[in-house]
Protein backbone atom coordinates (compact mmCIF):
# COMPACT_ATOMS: atom_id res chain seq x y z
CA UNK A 1 0.00 0.00 0.00
CA UNK A 2 2.42 3.23 1.24
CA UNK A 3 4.84 1.53 -2.21
CA UNK A 4 2.18 1.87 -4.28
CA UNK A 5 1.17 5.53 -2.68
CA UNK A 6 4.78 7.03 -3.24
CA UNK A 7 4.57 5.33 -6.71
CA UNK A 8 1.73 7.52 -7.33
CA UNK A 9 3.76 10.61 -5.76
CA UNK A 10 6.20 10.06 -7.80
CA UNK A 11 4.20 10.37 -10.83
CA UNK A 12 3.33 13.72 -10.01
CA UNK A 13 6.17 15.11 -9.68
CA UNK A 14 7.13 15.61 -13.43
CA UNK A 15 3.72 17.48 -13.03
CA UNK A 16 4.58 19.88 -10.41
CA UNK A 17 7.75 20.59 -12.01
CA UNK A 18 6.35 21.64 -14.88
CA UNK A 19 3.63 23.67 -13.76
CA UNK A 20 6.67 25.18 -11.28
CA UNK A 21 8.82 25.42 -14.59
CA UNK A 22 5.66 27.07 -16.82
CA UNK A 23 4.91 29.36 -14.11
CA UNK A 24 8.36 30.74 -13.85
CA UNK A 25 8.67 30.73 -17.37
CA UNK A 26 5.35 33.01 -18.20
CA UNK A 27 6.84 36.33 -17.12
CA UNK A 28 9.70 35.64 -19.86
CA UNK A 29 7.39 35.10 -22.64
CA UNK A 30 5.75 38.35 -21.85
CA UNK A 31 6.33 40.95 -25.09
CA UNK A 32 8.29 43.45 -24.76
CA UNK A 33 9.70 44.11 -21.36
CA UNK A 34 7.77 42.98 -18.32
CA UNK A 35 8.78 45.65 -16.02
CA UNK A 36 7.58 48.42 -18.82
CA UNK A 37 4.25 46.75 -18.41
CA UNK A 38 3.89 46.87 -14.65
CA UNK A 39 4.86 50.22 -14.71
CA UNK A 40 2.92 51.56 -17.39
CA UNK A 41 3.80 54.88 -19.03
CA UNK A 42 4.50 57.83 -16.95
CA UNK A 43 6.60 55.98 -14.25
CA UNK A 44 9.66 57.47 -12.63
CA UNK A 45 13.08 57.67 -14.06
CA UNK A 46 14.92 54.70 -12.53
CA UNK A 47 11.60 52.64 -11.74
CA UNK A 48 12.36 50.21 -14.32
CA UNK A 49 15.99 49.29 -12.44
CA UNK A 50 14.67 48.96 -9.43
CA UNK A 51 11.36 46.71 -10.32
CA UNK A 52 13.61 44.71 -12.53
CA UNK A 53 16.15 44.01 -9.72
CA UNK A 54 13.51 43.68 -7.28
CA UNK A 55 11.83 40.69 -9.47
CA UNK A 56 15.74 39.23 -9.92
CA UNK A 57 14.89 40.05 -14.06
CA UNK A 58 18.62 41.68 -13.99
CA UNK A 59 19.99 37.93 -13.39
CA UNK A 60 21.07 35.18 -15.77
CA UNK A 61 18.05 32.64 -16.27
CA UNK A 62 19.22 29.97 -14.42
CA UNK A 63 20.08 31.59 -11.16
CA UNK A 64 17.08 33.54 -11.82
CA UNK A 65 15.39 29.82 -11.85
CA UNK A 66 17.28 28.58 -8.51
CA UNK A 67 16.54 31.93 -6.76
CA UNK A 68 12.92 30.93 -7.54
CA UNK A 69 12.57 27.13 -6.70
CA UNK A 70 14.41 28.50 -3.23
CA UNK A 71 12.09 31.20 -2.29
CA UNK A 72 9.54 28.89 -3.09
CA UNK A 73 10.62 26.16 -1.05
CA UNK A 74 10.11 28.48 1.96
CA UNK A 75 6.74 29.46 1.13
CA UNK A 76 7.83 33.08 -0.43
CA UNK A 77 5.52 33.94 -3.45
CA UNK A 78 6.83 37.44 -3.96
CA UNK A 79 5.51 40.74 -3.32
CA UNK A 80 2.04 41.86 -5.19
CA UNK A 81 2.65 45.44 -7.04
CA UNK A 82 -0.78 45.88 -7.14
CA UNK A 83 -1.98 45.43 -3.70
CA UNK A 84 1.87 46.35 -1.76
CA UNK A 85 1.51 42.65 0.39
CA UNK A 86 3.07 39.42 -0.17
CA UNK A 87 1.47 37.34 -2.88
CA UNK A 88 1.07 34.27 -0.16
CA UNK A 89 -1.06 36.50 2.32
CA UNK A 90 -3.23 37.85 -0.14
CA UNK A 91 -4.13 34.69 -1.68
CA UNK A 92 -4.38 32.84 1.67
CA UNK A 93 -6.89 35.45 2.51
CA UNK A 94 -9.08 34.93 -0.61
CA UNK A 95 -8.41 31.01 -0.82
CA UNK A 96 -11.14 29.95 2.03
CA UNK A 97 -14.05 31.35 -0.31
CA UNK A 98 -13.22 29.62 -3.38
CA UNK A 99 -12.82 26.22 -1.50
CA UNK A 100 -16.49 27.32 0.10
CA UNK A 101 -17.93 27.57 -3.64
CA UNK A 102 -16.09 24.94 -5.11
CA UNK A 103 -17.14 22.39 -2.22
CA UNK A 104 -20.73 23.62 -2.82
CA UNK A 105 -21.24 23.59 -6.59
CA UNK A 106 -19.96 19.81 -5.51
CA UNK A 107 -22.46 19.26 -3.56
CA UNK A 108 -25.31 20.50 -5.86
CA UNK A 109 -23.87 19.33 -8.97
CA UNK A 110 -23.65 15.25 -6.66
CA UNK A 111 -27.51 16.42 -5.43
CA UNK A 112 -28.42 16.43 -9.07
CA UNK A 113 -26.28 14.20 -10.95
CA UNK A 114 -27.11 11.30 -8.63
CA UNK A 115 -30.37 10.99 -8.63
CA UNK A 116 -30.93 12.05 -12.19
CA UNK A 117 -28.27 9.24 -13.48
CA UNK A 118 -30.25 6.72 -11.06
CA UNK A 119 -33.50 7.69 -13.03
CA UNK A 120 -32.71 7.50 -16.53
CA UNK A 121 -30.61 4.15 -15.83
CA UNK A 122 -33.30 2.79 -14.13
CA UNK A 123 -36.04 4.53 -17.48
CA UNK A 124 -33.21 3.26 -20.03
CA UNK A 125 -34.60 4.62 -23.11
CA UNK A 126 -37.92 5.62 -22.38
CA UNK A 127 -39.02 9.48 -21.96
CA UNK A 128 -37.38 10.04 -18.66
CA UNK A 129 -33.94 9.00 -20.13
CA UNK A 130 -34.16 10.71 -22.84
CA UNK A 131 -35.30 14.00 -21.11
CA UNK A 132 -32.17 13.68 -18.67
CA UNK A 133 -29.99 13.12 -22.06
CA UNK A 134 -31.33 16.53 -23.01
CA UNK A 135 -30.37 18.07 -19.89
CA UNK A 136 -26.72 16.52 -19.70
CA UNK A 137 -26.28 17.25 -23.74
CA UNK A 138 -27.46 20.95 -22.77
CA UNK A 139 -25.69 21.38 -19.67
CA UNK A 140 -22.39 20.31 -21.18
CA UNK A 141 -23.41 22.83 -24.31
CA UNK A 142 -23.86 26.06 -22.00
CA UNK A 143 -20.72 27.63 -20.89
CA UNK A 144 -20.74 28.98 -17.02
CA UNK A 145 -19.66 32.92 -18.78
CA UNK A 146 -22.99 32.56 -20.16
CA UNK A 147 -25.26 30.15 -17.97
CA UNK A 148 -24.41 32.76 -15.06
CA UNK A 149 -25.62 36.35 -16.32
CA UNK A 150 -28.43 33.83 -17.77
CA UNK A 151 -29.36 32.89 -14.27
CA UNK A 152 -28.74 36.59 -12.79
CA UNK A 153 -31.43 37.74 -15.50
CA UNK A 154 -33.72 34.73 -14.66
CA UNK A 155 -33.58 34.75 -10.62
CA UNK A 156 -32.13 38.00 -9.47
CA UNK A 157 -33.86 40.54 -11.87
CA UNK A 158 -37.00 38.84 -13.13
CA UNK A 159 -37.95 36.65 -10.57
CA UNK A 160 -35.65 38.85 -7.91
CA UNK A 161 -35.59 35.82 -5.33
CA UNK A 162 -31.46 35.91 -5.47
CA UNK A 163 -28.55 38.38 -4.88
CA UNK A 164 -26.98 39.25 -8.24
CA UNK A 165 -23.45 39.35 -6.64
CA UNK A 166 -21.36 39.61 -3.20
CA UNK A 167 -20.91 37.46 -0.74
CA UNK A 168 -23.19 37.87 1.87
CA UNK A 169 -25.41 35.43 3.39
CA UNK A 170 -26.32 32.18 2.09
CA UNK A 171 -28.23 32.97 -1.01
CA UNK A 172 -25.81 34.57 -2.19
CA UNK A 173 -24.01 31.54 -2.67
CA UNK A 174 -26.89 29.76 -4.96
CA UNK A 175 -26.13 31.50 -8.10
CA UNK A 176 -22.51 30.64 -8.10
CA UNK A 177 -22.80 27.05 -7.06
CA UNK A 178 -24.80 26.00 -9.44
CA UNK A 179 -23.07 28.21 -12.63
CA UNK A 180 -20.06 26.06 -11.73
CA UNK A 181 -21.36 23.33 -10.66
CA UNK A 182 -23.90 23.06 -14.00
CA UNK A 183 -21.29 21.51 -16.21
CA UNK A 184 -19.93 18.98 -14.11
CA UNK A 185 -23.61 17.76 -13.10
CA UNK A 186 -24.34 16.95 -17.04
CA UNK A 187 -20.41 15.34 -16.96
CA UNK A 188 -21.52 12.79 -13.27
CA UNK A 189 -24.99 12.24 -14.43
CA UNK A 190 -23.92 10.78 -17.98
CA UNK A 191 -21.17 8.86 -15.40
CA UNK A 192 -24.23 7.79 -12.95
CA UNK A 193 -26.11 6.31 -15.75
CA UNK A 194 -23.46 4.49 -17.45
CA UNK A 195 -21.89 3.09 -14.25
CA UNK A 196 -25.02 2.00 -13.52
CA UNK A 197 -26.18 0.08 -16.23
CA UNK A 198 -22.92 -1.94 -16.57
CA UNK A 199 -23.97 -2.42 -12.51
CA UNK A 200 -27.30 -3.51 -13.68
CA UNK A 201 -26.25 -5.54 -15.48
CA UNK A 202 -24.58 -7.92 -13.33
CA UNK A 203 -25.38 -11.34 -12.21
CA UNK A 204 -25.49 -10.17 -8.43
CA UNK A 205 -28.50 -7.60 -9.79
CA UNK A 206 -30.29 -10.71 -11.25
CA UNK A 207 -29.55 -13.11 -7.75
CA UNK A 208 -30.82 -9.45 -5.80
CA UNK A 209 -33.93 -9.24 -8.34
CA UNK A 210 -34.66 -13.02 -7.80
CA UNK A 211 -34.48 -12.88 -4.26
CA UNK A 212 -37.92 -11.06 -4.26
CA UNK A 213 -36.22 -7.33 -3.29
CA UNK A 214 -38.38 -4.00 -4.40
CA UNK A 215 -36.63 -2.31 -7.00
CA UNK A 216 -35.38 0.61 -5.00
CA UNK A 217 -33.47 -1.58 -2.50
CA UNK A 218 -32.14 -3.53 -6.40
CA UNK A 219 -31.21 -0.13 -7.27
CA UNK A 220 -29.74 1.92 -4.69
CA UNK A 221 -28.50 -0.58 -2.18
CA UNK A 222 -27.31 -2.72 -4.45
CA UNK A 223 -26.44 -1.33 -8.11
CA UNK A 224 -25.57 2.55 -7.07
CA UNK A 225 -23.47 1.27 -4.13
CA UNK A 226 -20.92 -0.25 -6.09
CA UNK A 227 -21.68 1.94 -9.20
CA UNK A 228 -20.48 4.55 -6.58
CA UNK A 229 -16.67 4.10 -6.90
CA UNK A 230 -16.02 4.91 -9.99
CA UNK A 231 -18.67 8.17 -9.46
CA UNK A 232 -16.19 9.19 -6.16
CA UNK A 233 -13.34 9.41 -8.03
CA UNK A 234 -14.76 11.14 -11.02
CA UNK A 235 -15.89 13.41 -8.37
CA UNK A 236 -12.80 13.90 -6.58
CA UNK A 237 -10.95 14.08 -10.38
CA UNK A 238 -13.84 17.31 -11.35
CA UNK A 239 -13.31 19.09 -7.73
CA UNK A 240 -9.59 20.91 -9.43
CA UNK A 241 -11.35 21.30 -12.52
CA UNK A 242 -14.11 23.02 -10.60
CA UNK A 243 -11.29 25.40 -9.02
CA UNK A 244 -9.48 26.49 -12.25
CA UNK A 245 -13.71 27.28 -13.45
CA UNK A 246 -14.04 29.70 -10.73
CA UNK A 247 -11.87 32.26 -12.21
CA UNK A 248 -14.92 32.69 -14.80
CA UNK A 249 -17.75 32.20 -11.82
CA UNK A 250 -16.56 34.48 -9.40
CA UNK A 251 -15.72 37.51 -12.00
CA UNK A 252 -19.43 36.81 -13.04
CA UNK A 253 -20.57 36.98 -9.09
CA UNK A 254 -18.04 39.30 -8.04
CA UNK A 255 -17.11 36.58 -5.54
CA UNK A 256 -13.92 37.47 -3.59
CA UNK A 257 -11.91 34.38 -4.45
CA UNK A 258 -8.88 33.76 -6.04
CA UNK A 259 -10.22 33.58 -9.47
CA UNK A 260 -11.22 36.80 -9.62
CA UNK A 261 -8.14 37.60 -7.83
CA UNK A 262 -6.74 36.11 -10.67
CA UNK A 263 -8.24 38.05 -13.07
CA UNK A 264 -7.29 41.39 -10.92
CA UNK A 265 -3.74 40.20 -11.63
CA UNK A 266 -4.40 40.09 -15.28
CA UNK A 267 -5.79 43.21 -15.66
CA UNK A 268 -3.25 44.90 -13.24
CA UNK A 269 -0.69 43.18 -15.27
CA UNK A 270 0.94 41.84 -11.64
CA UNK A 271 2.36 39.11 -12.70
CA UNK A 272 3.82 38.04 -9.29
CA UNK A 273 0.28 37.81 -7.85
CA UNK A 274 -0.80 36.00 -11.23
CA UNK A 275 2.07 33.30 -11.03
CA UNK A 276 0.77 33.35 -7.47
CA UNK A 277 -2.51 32.58 -7.93
CA UNK A 278 -1.77 29.94 -10.89
CA UNK A 279 0.36 28.28 -9.19
CA UNK A 280 -1.95 27.54 -6.07
CA UNK A 281 -4.56 26.57 -8.20
CA UNK A 282 -2.57 24.02 -10.30
CA UNK A 283 -1.27 22.82 -7.06
CA UNK A 284 -4.11 22.21 -5.31
CA UNK A 285 -5.26 20.45 -8.52
CA UNK A 286 -2.43 17.90 -8.85
CA UNK A 287 -2.81 17.41 -4.34
CA UNK A 288 -6.63 16.81 -4.79
CA UNK A 289 -5.53 14.57 -7.84
CA UNK A 290 -3.55 12.49 -5.98
CA UNK A 291 -6.03 12.36 -2.44
CA UNK A 292 -8.46 11.05 -4.96
CA UNK A 293 -6.19 8.31 -6.03
CA UNK A 294 -5.29 7.48 -2.51
CA UNK A 295 -9.26 7.85 -1.37
CA UNK A 296 -9.63 5.12 -4.39
CA UNK A 297 -6.80 3.20 -3.32
CA UNK A 298 -8.20 2.81 0.23
CA UNK A 299 -11.85 2.21 -0.85
CA UNK A 300 -11.68 -0.12 -3.48
CA UNK A 301 -8.78 -2.57 -2.42
CA UNK A 302 -9.14 -4.49 -6.19
CA UNK A 303 -6.99 -0.81 -7.23
CA UNK A 304 -4.01 -1.56 -5.20
CA UNK A 305 -4.23 -5.83 -5.62
CA UNK A 306 -3.59 -4.76 -9.27
CA UNK B 1 -18.00 6.33 -53.12
CA UNK B 2 -17.34 3.90 -50.20
CA UNK B 3 -16.79 7.05 -48.39
CA UNK B 4 -20.18 8.54 -49.51
CA UNK B 5 -21.91 5.17 -48.64
CA UNK B 6 -20.64 5.19 -45.20
CA UNK B 7 -21.59 8.87 -44.66
CA UNK B 8 -25.16 7.90 -45.92
CA UNK B 9 -25.63 5.08 -43.80
CA UNK B 10 -23.98 6.91 -40.57
CA UNK B 11 -26.66 9.80 -41.33
CA UNK B 12 -29.69 7.52 -41.88
CA UNK B 13 -29.04 5.92 -38.33
CA UNK B 14 -28.34 8.55 -36.06
CA UNK B 15 -30.68 11.85 -35.80
CA UNK B 16 -27.91 13.04 -33.09
CA UNK B 17 -25.54 12.52 -36.36
CA UNK B 18 -28.01 14.62 -38.76
CA UNK B 19 -28.73 17.56 -36.09
CA UNK B 20 -24.64 17.41 -35.46
CA UNK B 21 -24.07 17.76 -39.31
CA UNK B 22 -26.74 20.34 -40.52
CA UNK B 23 -26.05 22.82 -37.32
CA UNK B 24 -22.50 22.75 -38.09
CA UNK B 25 -22.32 23.18 -41.84
CA UNK B 26 -25.14 26.21 -40.93
CA UNK B 27 -22.42 27.82 -39.12
CA UNK B 28 -19.59 27.28 -41.11
CA UNK B 29 -21.98 28.63 -43.92
CA UNK B 30 -22.46 31.86 -41.92
CA UNK B 31 -19.21 32.26 -41.04
CA UNK B 32 -18.00 32.26 -44.60
CA UNK B 33 -20.01 34.67 -45.79
CA UNK B 34 -21.32 36.24 -42.46
CA UNK B 35 -20.00 39.30 -45.28
CA UNK B 36 -22.53 39.17 -47.46
CA UNK B 37 -25.60 37.58 -45.01
CA UNK B 38 -24.77 40.08 -41.95
CA UNK B 39 -27.39 42.52 -41.99
CA UNK B 40 -24.70 45.03 -41.16
CA UNK B 41 -21.09 46.24 -40.19
CA UNK B 42 -20.65 44.60 -37.39
CA UNK B 43 -18.34 47.45 -35.99
CA UNK B 44 -20.45 50.25 -37.77
CA UNK B 45 -21.97 52.14 -34.76
CA UNK B 46 -24.99 54.37 -34.32
CA UNK B 47 -25.47 55.76 -30.80
CA UNK B 48 -29.12 56.89 -31.14
CA UNK B 49 -30.42 53.81 -31.32
CA UNK B 50 -28.20 51.92 -28.41
CA UNK B 51 -29.65 48.92 -26.31
CA UNK B 52 -32.64 49.06 -28.69
CA UNK B 53 -34.20 45.77 -27.80
CA UNK B 54 -35.03 43.02 -30.78
CA UNK B 55 -37.36 44.48 -33.75
CA UNK B 56 -37.86 44.85 -37.44
CA UNK B 57 -34.74 46.83 -37.78
CA UNK B 58 -32.38 45.14 -35.53
CA UNK B 59 -33.83 40.65 -35.04
CA UNK B 60 -31.36 40.57 -32.59
CA UNK B 61 -31.36 44.49 -31.25
CA UNK B 62 -28.13 46.59 -30.92
CA UNK B 63 -25.58 46.90 -28.16
CA UNK B 64 -24.44 50.02 -25.76
CA UNK B 65 -22.61 51.71 -29.31
CA UNK B 66 -25.67 50.77 -31.30
CA UNK B 67 -24.64 47.86 -33.27
CA UNK B 68 -26.18 45.74 -34.55
CA UNK B 69 -26.09 42.23 -32.47
CA UNK B 70 -27.06 39.96 -35.52
CA UNK B 71 -24.38 41.19 -37.23
CA UNK B 72 -22.10 40.37 -34.30
CA UNK B 73 -23.14 37.55 -33.91
CA UNK B 74 -22.38 36.31 -37.03
CA UNK B 75 -19.37 37.52 -37.49
CA UNK B 76 -18.35 35.90 -33.96
CA UNK B 77 -19.29 32.98 -36.08
CA UNK B 78 -16.23 33.89 -38.22
CA UNK B 79 -14.01 34.18 -35.21
CA UNK B 80 -14.63 31.24 -32.66
CA UNK B 81 -14.29 29.05 -36.15
CA UNK B 82 -11.14 30.26 -37.15
CA UNK B 83 -9.87 29.64 -33.88
CA UNK B 84 -11.05 26.67 -33.59
CA UNK B 85 -9.99 25.27 -36.90
CA UNK B 86 -6.81 26.10 -36.34
CA UNK B 87 -6.40 25.12 -32.39
CA UNK B 88 -8.11 21.92 -34.01
CA UNK B 89 -5.46 21.20 -36.78
CA UNK B 90 -2.11 22.31 -34.33
CA UNK B 91 -2.81 20.22 -31.35
CA UNK B 92 -4.11 17.18 -33.85
CA UNK B 93 -0.79 17.88 -36.05
CA UNK B 94 1.68 18.56 -32.59
CA UNK B 95 -0.10 15.47 -30.60
CA UNK B 96 -0.45 12.88 -33.88
CA UNK B 97 3.37 13.91 -34.28
CA UNK B 98 4.30 12.96 -30.70
CA UNK B 99 1.92 10.19 -30.00
CA UNK B 100 2.71 8.48 -33.45
CA UNK B 101 6.65 8.83 -32.81
CA UNK B 102 6.52 8.00 -29.11
CA UNK B 103 4.31 4.78 -29.27
CA UNK B 104 5.97 3.82 -32.75
CA UNK B 105 9.78 4.00 -31.60
CA UNK B 106 9.41 3.33 -27.68
CA UNK B 107 12.26 3.11 -25.26
CA UNK B 108 13.69 6.40 -23.62
CA UNK B 109 12.00 8.86 -26.36
CA UNK B 110 8.78 7.03 -25.16
CA UNK B 111 9.28 7.15 -21.69
CA UNK B 112 10.54 10.82 -21.29
CA UNK B 113 7.30 12.05 -23.72
CA UNK B 114 4.37 9.61 -22.30
CA UNK B 115 5.40 9.63 -18.77
CA UNK B 116 6.49 12.87 -18.61
CA UNK B 117 5.70 15.93 -20.96
CA UNK B 118 1.99 13.64 -21.80
CA UNK B 119 1.01 12.93 -18.33
CA UNK B 120 2.36 16.04 -17.04
CA UNK B 121 0.13 18.28 -19.30
CA UNK B 122 -2.70 16.26 -18.62
CA UNK B 123 -2.78 16.61 -14.73
CA UNK B 124 -3.81 20.40 -15.31
CA UNK B 125 -6.94 21.47 -16.46
CA UNK B 126 -6.19 23.00 -20.25
CA UNK B 127 -8.44 26.05 -19.75
CA UNK B 128 -5.78 27.24 -16.70
CA UNK B 129 -2.96 26.71 -18.72
CA UNK B 130 -4.65 28.63 -21.44
CA UNK B 131 -5.87 31.66 -19.48
CA UNK B 132 -2.07 31.78 -17.95
CA UNK B 133 -0.65 31.69 -21.21
CA UNK B 134 -2.89 33.71 -22.74
CA UNK B 135 -2.46 36.62 -20.02
CA UNK B 136 1.14 36.65 -20.53
CA UNK B 137 1.23 36.58 -24.41
CA UNK B 138 -1.64 39.27 -24.39
CA UNK B 139 -4.68 39.64 -26.12
CA UNK B 140 -4.62 38.81 -30.12
CA UNK B 141 -6.06 36.18 -32.14
CA UNK B 142 -3.11 34.44 -33.38
CA UNK B 143 -1.62 34.33 -29.14
CA UNK B 144 -5.30 32.54 -28.04
CA UNK B 145 -4.38 30.22 -30.58
CA UNK B 146 -0.64 29.34 -30.00
CA UNK B 147 -1.94 29.35 -26.11
CA UNK B 148 -4.35 26.95 -26.53
CA UNK B 149 -2.49 24.55 -28.91
CA UNK B 150 0.01 24.36 -25.94
CA UNK B 151 -2.28 23.49 -23.86
CA UNK B 152 -4.29 20.95 -25.51
CA UNK B 153 -1.51 19.08 -28.03
CA UNK B 154 -1.58 16.66 -25.42
CA UNK B 155 -4.50 14.71 -25.79
CA UNK B 156 -4.37 13.86 -28.88
CA UNK B 157 -0.85 12.88 -28.37
CA UNK B 158 -2.00 10.00 -25.90
CA UNK B 159 -4.75 9.20 -28.26
CA UNK B 160 -2.07 8.82 -30.56
CA UNK B 161 0.22 6.91 -28.80
CA UNK B 162 -1.90 4.34 -27.32
CA UNK B 163 -3.61 3.81 -30.63
CA UNK B 164 -0.13 3.23 -32.17
CA UNK B 165 0.85 0.86 -29.76
CA UNK B 166 -2.18 -1.41 -30.50
CA UNK B 167 -1.84 -1.16 -34.18
CA UNK B 168 2.10 -1.60 -34.68
CA UNK B 169 1.03 -5.12 -33.13
CA UNK B 170 -1.13 -6.55 -35.86
CA UNK B 171 -0.71 -8.64 -38.85
CA UNK B 172 0.10 -5.82 -41.82
CA UNK B 173 2.33 -4.00 -39.77
CA UNK B 174 4.09 -6.46 -38.79
CA UNK B 175 4.06 -7.94 -42.88
CA UNK B 176 5.42 -4.58 -44.06
CA UNK B 177 8.32 -4.59 -41.39
CA UNK B 178 9.64 -8.19 -42.34
CA UNK B 179 9.37 -7.04 -46.21
CA UNK B 180 12.09 -4.34 -44.95
CA UNK B 181 9.61 -1.14 -45.12
CA UNK B 182 11.71 2.04 -43.97
CA UNK B 183 10.14 3.39 -40.42
CA UNK B 184 8.85 6.03 -42.49
CA UNK B 185 6.66 4.28 -45.26
CA UNK B 186 5.21 1.98 -41.91
CA UNK B 187 4.40 5.13 -40.26
CA UNK B 188 2.75 6.73 -42.88
CA UNK B 189 1.03 4.34 -45.20
CA UNK B 190 0.79 1.79 -43.39
CA UNK B 191 0.17 3.16 -39.37
CA UNK B 192 -1.04 6.78 -39.79
CA UNK B 193 -4.00 5.84 -41.92
CA UNK B 194 -5.91 3.39 -39.28
CA UNK B 195 -5.46 5.72 -36.33
CA UNK B 196 -7.01 8.78 -37.88
CA UNK B 197 -10.42 7.96 -37.01
CA UNK B 198 -10.70 7.78 -33.51
CA UNK B 199 -8.28 10.95 -34.19
CA UNK B 200 -10.66 12.56 -35.83
CA UNK B 201 -13.66 11.81 -33.16
CA UNK B 202 -11.53 13.41 -30.94
CA UNK B 203 -11.04 16.91 -33.27
CA UNK B 204 -14.72 16.55 -33.75
CA UNK B 205 -15.72 16.90 -30.11
CA UNK B 206 -12.28 19.15 -29.59
CA UNK B 207 -13.69 21.75 -32.15
CA UNK B 208 -16.37 22.14 -29.29
CA UNK B 209 -14.03 22.74 -26.78
CA UNK B 210 -11.82 25.26 -28.59
CA UNK B 211 -14.74 26.99 -29.32
CA UNK B 212 -15.26 27.23 -25.85
CA UNK B 213 -11.81 27.80 -24.95
CA UNK B 214 -11.68 30.80 -27.30
CA UNK B 215 -14.84 32.31 -26.07
CA UNK B 216 -13.96 31.91 -22.14
CA UNK B 217 -10.51 33.66 -22.96
CA UNK B 218 -12.38 36.39 -24.96
CA UNK B 219 -14.62 36.83 -21.54
CA UNK B 220 -11.55 37.53 -19.39
CA UNK B 221 -10.83 39.67 -22.26
CA UNK B 222 -7.71 37.95 -23.03
CA UNK B 223 -9.05 36.87 -26.80
CA UNK B 224 -9.58 38.75 -29.95
CA UNK B 225 -9.33 42.55 -29.60
CA UNK B 226 -12.10 44.74 -30.12
CA UNK B 227 -13.21 45.98 -32.27
CA UNK B 228 -13.66 42.64 -33.74
CA UNK B 229 -16.63 40.95 -32.62
CA UNK B 230 -16.49 37.73 -30.78
CA UNK B 231 -19.11 35.49 -28.81
CA UNK B 232 -17.47 35.49 -25.25
CA UNK B 233 -16.09 39.46 -25.37
CA UNK B 234 -19.78 40.25 -26.51
CA UNK B 235 -21.28 38.33 -23.20
CA UNK B 236 -18.79 40.20 -21.13
CA UNK B 237 -19.65 43.47 -22.37
CA UNK B 238 -23.22 42.45 -21.76
CA UNK B 239 -22.90 41.94 -18.27
CA UNK B 240 -22.89 45.78 -17.68
CA UNK B 241 -26.70 45.76 -19.14
CA UNK B 242 -28.17 42.47 -17.49
CA UNK B 243 -31.05 45.48 -16.25
CA UNK B 244 -31.40 47.85 -18.84
CA UNK B 245 -30.62 45.30 -22.35
CA UNK B 246 -30.58 41.18 -21.04
CA UNK B 247 -31.17 40.37 -24.93
CA UNK B 248 -27.49 41.55 -25.18
CA UNK B 249 -26.73 38.42 -23.19
CA UNK B 250 -28.91 35.86 -25.03
CA UNK B 251 -28.32 35.85 -28.60
CA UNK B 252 -24.60 35.12 -27.90
CA UNK B 253 -25.07 33.01 -25.36
CA UNK B 254 -27.14 31.29 -27.64
CA UNK B 255 -25.13 31.21 -30.42
CA UNK B 256 -22.25 29.51 -28.19
CA UNK B 257 -24.27 26.92 -27.14
CA UNK B 258 -25.63 26.22 -30.36
CA UNK B 259 -22.23 25.83 -31.90
CA UNK B 260 -20.51 23.87 -28.84
CA UNK B 261 -23.84 21.50 -29.42
CA UNK B 262 -23.28 20.86 -32.83
CA UNK B 263 -19.48 19.33 -32.61
CA UNK B 264 -21.07 17.56 -29.66
CA UNK B 265 -23.57 15.79 -31.39
CA UNK B 266 -21.55 15.44 -34.14
CA UNK B 267 -18.70 13.84 -32.68
CA UNK B 268 -20.64 11.42 -30.24
CA UNK B 269 -22.46 10.48 -32.70
CA UNK B 270 -19.99 9.37 -34.82
CA UNK B 271 -18.27 7.72 -32.19
CA UNK B 272 -21.18 5.49 -31.28
CA UNK B 273 -21.20 4.78 -34.99
CA UNK B 274 -17.43 3.57 -34.86
CA UNK B 275 -18.70 1.61 -31.24
CA UNK B 276 -20.19 -1.80 -32.63
CA UNK B 277 -22.19 -2.21 -29.69
CA UNK B 278 -24.04 1.00 -30.32
CA UNK B 279 -24.12 0.70 -34.37
CA UNK B 280 -25.85 -2.81 -34.11
CA UNK B 281 -28.22 -1.20 -31.34
CA UNK B 282 -28.91 1.97 -33.66
CA UNK B 283 -29.42 -1.04 -36.64
CA UNK B 284 -32.27 -2.92 -34.59
CA UNK B 285 -33.35 0.96 -33.89
CA UNK B 286 -33.91 1.64 -37.61
CA UNK B 287 -35.50 -1.47 -38.51
CA UNK B 288 -37.79 -1.27 -35.55
CA UNK B 289 -39.31 1.64 -37.80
Amino acid sequence: MVRYLLKKFALTLPALWLVLTLVFLMIHIVPGDPVEQMLGEGAAPGAAAQLRHVLGLDQPLGTQYGHYLWTLAHGDLGQSFKFQAPVRRIIFERYPATLQLAFLALLVCAAIAIPAGVLAAHRRNRAADRLVGLFTLFGLAIPNFALGPLLILLFSIEIGWLPVSGRNGTASYILPAATLGAALAAILTRMVRGALLEELSADYIRTARAKGLSTTAVLVRHGLRNALIPIITILGLQFGTLLAGTIVTETIFSWPGIGRLTVQAISARDYPLLQGCILVISLSYVLVNLLTDVVYTVVDPRVRMS
Amino acid sequence: MRTAEGLRAFLRQSVQARVGLAAALALFVVATFASWMAPANPAAQNLPVRLAAPSRAHWMGTDELGRDVMSRVMYGARISLTVAVCVVVGCGTTGLAIGTLAGYFGGWWDRIVALLLINAFLSFPGILLAIAFAAFFGPGIGKVILALIITGWAGYARLARAQVLKVKELEFALAAKSLGASHARILVRHLLPNILQPVMIQATIGMAGAILAESTLSFLGLGVLAPIPSWGAMLNDARGHLFDAPHLVVFPALAVMASVLAFNLLGDAWRDWLDPRTRSQLAVQELAR
